[in-house]
């Protein structure tokens, strides 16, 4: 069994059980992997701030108009390369699958366009296009999201970004215990120093 | 405009609690260290805010 460094002032050795399994399982679920550790308090905290954030980006980033969770999908096309992506799936299991499945089937989409890559090689919107002109969310391009939400599928791009690299932060507890503090470390060096002079 | 900042309070909140967490393991430690980032994330923001609206004033 592991223990994470102790190095915090006052704190009992942390029990991270099997570490790989707990970084995968926080990866997969954020707060699962500390949920199988016992750190239920952590855990409840990692699920519901990540969680939280990815699900309101998500959210932010959708629209019954354009179909929900636009904001989140994989694409990696000619004039189409969806780097946020690469952040977004630091929350893995509810990205991950999805927008791969979408990705696989990408003419026709499934639950109404939901985490699924836009359209390309379509007419942009005209100037004066009005929403109701727009193509349903299986054919919607995005040029058309951004018509039609102006500025809250950036928004929810954001938020589910921000959400994953959070979640990359969760990983490392779970795998490696709290990060010290640098002040704890600086105090630890000064009572090992200390230790070493009264020993010698 | 001001409706705008209103999405950065819920970020501020969630990544401060989060990164909180991953450096102290007591719940009362977690908040009171969330809260100490939280006010510096702020701080931090409202530096740069000013820093650019004096910016955009002088070039209008």
């Amino acid at each position: 069994m592991a223990e994470s460094n102790d190095s915090q002032s006052n704190v009992q050795p942390i029990q991270l059980r099997d570490p790989l399994v707990a970084g995968v399982l926080a990866w997969l679920i954020p707060g699962l992997g500390h949920f199988y550790q016992g750190r239920n308090a952590k855990g409840a905290l990692f699920a519901i701030c990540i969680m939280g954030t990815f699900l309101y980006g998500l959210y932010l980033g959708g629209s019954r108009d354009v179909g929900w969770g636009r904001a989140v999908y994989f694409s990696f096309r000619t004039n189409d390369w969806r780097l946020p992506w690469l952040c977004q799936i630091g929350v893995g299991f509810p990205t991950v699958p999805m927008t791969l499945l979408q990705w696989k089937l990408q003419d026709k989409p499934i639950l109404n366009g939901f985490m699924a890559p836009p359209a390309l090689h379509l007419p942009e919107p005209a100037d004066n296009a009005a929403p109701h002109e727009s193509p349903p969310p299986s054919r919607i391009s995005l040029a058309w999201i951004n018509r039609l939400l102006p500025h809250y599928f950036e928004m929810g791009t954001v938020y589910t970004m921000i959400a994953g690299l959070l979640n990359i932060l969760a990983v490392y507890d779970a795998c490696c215990g709290p990060v010290p503090a640098e002040s704890a470390k600086k105090k630890d060096e000064t009572r090992d120093s200390g230790k070493g002079e009264e020993k010698s | 405009m001001s409706s705008s900042f209103w999405f950065a309070l819920p970020l501020i909140v969630s990544v401060s609690l989060v990164y909180a967490a991953t450096r102290q393991e007591e719940v009362g430690a977690i908040l009171a260290h969330a809260f100490r980032v939280a006010v510096w994330i702020a701080g931090f923001m409202a530096l740069v805010f000013g820093l650019l609206y004096l910016v955009s004033m002088q070039v209008s």
